[in-house]
């Protein structure tokens, strides 16, 4: 299920503005890479070109290659919605649907792929997703209730489970930690840990505690210079960004002597 | 807690020793012509009221020739009711769909270099005159329209929509006026709505894999669910008091007949267009049925438009 993704010489524009500039990545199936660097510099924008999230802004494109085992995502003739589909995204603010309940947040995905199910199935991957996004115990006995009524932290995770019951094989989070406190971040911090066996995933994060934390690689995103685009710095094993970083500018970052 | 101060008994001792803020000249002369401005509205919408109820209840007694050959008052005011309901409500059958999509091309598929002359458009065919729609369904759609009546009456004439024999002016030819009336409003209050949908819910939708109709329906839709409701009652209010192109329209003689057929000679009337094109001939009892008819089409809007906006608040403070 879980799937290595290889991004190649990557340029993404919105309009004429060239936002990233040169990324090569090669991000390990089943482990998780973090992208960290200060704001601006196309960290998120990489993260979305990743599942072509970015397209939702109009006049974004991307130049280079990106290949998820194999398959080039920018491909003529790819879906972007059926990238979307192998390719779940997790958000800076949780978005539960505010009309539906917990159990239909849930299976909002899977009822896009698939027309009919059976009432026993629905329950199952309900159970299986909630259960993986650490979350069952806390609401088995009111599924019914709107999304909305959880707390921030439990609505993060609704939406983890929202992402994983399709079954993708990359998950991809967007600051998903920014709008929690400690408890809850710590709470999708472990469940980060134990979505790595089966998933692929890639954080992006602002909290250089967090990244060295959960991450077995990082990313260190930067500008080349105010007006000009961002560009990946480094690209190590996360130990070594943060003991023993290659570039001059990483080790300015992580130790806050910034600029 | 133990540190918040009890206000109880500090406060008599505080006030008289805090300062009256300065008062600013402009702001009050604002303030009061704020006040004036909303009570003037108010005691306009009183005496439109109050008029309407001295001048029309002297109508409650009236049959026979001063009810327009009706037998009483109460079969009267009904008919033309009838009429002017079933006619608004074929228009919002008609202009529901026209306007969502209308509403959703310029908020959601569109490229902004298409959707904001499109919606400008719309825009401005609400500033047409109600008196030129008139002339345009008689003059060029109503003939336009005569030949799909026709079939209509031939091949589908045992469902009573479309029994009876066939005129171009019917009571269908009037409600698709009244729909292109009131599709400026509805798409311009649709459009609003469906734009303010929180890009989070658009985003969770298509980061799940959806297409973009299916992020309308799984983000936009639900929603926007309780303004569409209120910006078609809205249209509703609009068109029920439509009154020239109907008028102008529509063909019917006094309160016209209770039939569902839309396609035929023999049309109900509706309370605006029968004032229109009786009020001139009208003298003594016969004004205050008149009167009371508009009293009657008054409530009438009044409730539609309020319930539009009580729905409107109502899903403001659910999202």
């Amino acid at each position: 299920m879980a799937k290595s993704i290889d991004v190649k010489d990557l340029d993404i524009y919105y309009g004429d503005f060239l936002a990233v500039q040169g990324v090569n990545v090669h991000i390990k199936a089943r482990s998780v890479t973090a992208f960290i660097g200060p704001s601006g510099c196309g960290k998120s924008t990489v993260l979305r070109s990743l599942n072509r999230m970015h397209e939702v802004i109009p006049g974004a494109r991307v130049e280079g290659k990106v290949v998820v085992d194999g398959q080039s995502l920018y491909g003529a003739g790819v879906d972007p919605v059926a990238v979307r589909r192998q390719i779940g995204m997790v958000f800076q603010r949780p978005n539960p649907f505010p009309t539906m309940s917990i159990y239909e947040n849930v299976l909002a995905g899977n009822r896009l792929n698939a027309r009919k199910m059976k009432k026993s199935e629905a329950d199952t991957i309900v159970e299986k997703s909630l259960r993986g996004a650490n979350l069952w115990n806390e609401v088995k006995d009111r599924l019914s209730k709107p999304g909305m009524g959880l707390s921030g932290g439990q609505q993060q995770r609704l939406c983890i489970a929202r992402a994983i019951a399709v079954e993708p094989e990359v998950l991809l989070m967007d600051e998903p930690c920014s709008a929690l406190d400690p408890i809850s971040t710590s709470a999708v911090e472990d469940l980060i840990h134990e979505l790595k066996s089966d998933y692929t995933i890639v954080i992006v994060t602002h909290n250089m505690q967090q990244a060295a934390r959960v991450s077995d690689d990082t990313g260190f995103f930067n500008l080349k210079a105010v007006g000009e685009p961002g560009h990946l710095v480094e690209f190590n094993p996360t130990t070594k960004v943060f003991s023993n970083p290659e570039e001059p500018a990483t080790e300015a970052y992580i130790s806050g002597r910034f600029g | 807690m133990s540190t918040m101060v009890d206000p109880g008994p500090e406060a008599p001792e505080t006030a008289p020793q805090q300062a009256k803020p300065p008062t600013r000249l402009g702001d009050v002369l604002f303030s009061k012509i704020s006040l004036v401005s909303g009570l003037i509205v108010i005691l306009f919408l009183a005496g439109v009221g109050t008029f309407l109820l001295i001048q029309g209840l002297p109508a409650l007694g009236a049959s026979g020739e001063t009810a327009y050959g009706e037998p009483s008052i109460w079969k009267f005011v009904g008919m033309l009711l009838y009429g002017t309901i079933y006619a608004s409500v074929i228009a919002i059958v008609i202009v529901t769909p026209l306007a969502i999509g209308l509403a959703l091309v310029i908020s959601h598929y569109a490229p902004r270099s298409l959707a904001k002359p499109v919606g400008y458009l719309v825009d401005l065919l609400a500033a047409v005159p109600s008196v030129v729609f008139g002339l345009w369904g008689l003059e060029v759609l109503a003939p336009q329209l005569l030949p799909a009546y026709k079939w209509l009456s031939e091949h589908a004439s045992w469902i009573p929509l479309f029994d009876g024999s066939v005129n171009s002016r019917s009571l269908l030819t009037a409600s698709i006026v009244l729909a292109l009336m009131a599709l400026p409003i509805v798409t311009a209050l649709l459009r609003e709505i469906f734009a303010q949908t929180p890009r989070a819910h658009e985003e969770a939708a298509l980061a799940l894999g959806a297409t973009r109709w299916e992020m309308i329906r799984l983000a936009v839709f639900p929603y926007a669910r309780s303004g569409m409701v209120a910006a078609i009652l809205l249209g509703l209010g609009r068109a029920l008091g439509e009154t020239m192109a109907v008028a102008m329209v529509l063909s019917a003689t006094g309160t016209g007949y209770l039939t569902l057929s839309m396609i035929s000679a023999e049309n109900p009337n509706t309370i605006a267009a029968f004032i229109a094109n009786n009020y001139a001939n009208a003298s003594g009892a016969k004004i205050n049925s008149m009167i009371f008819a508009g009293l009657a089409l008054f409530l009438l809007t009044f409730v539609v438009n309020f319930a539009g906006r009580w729905i409107a608040t109502r899903g403001q403070n659910k999202g």
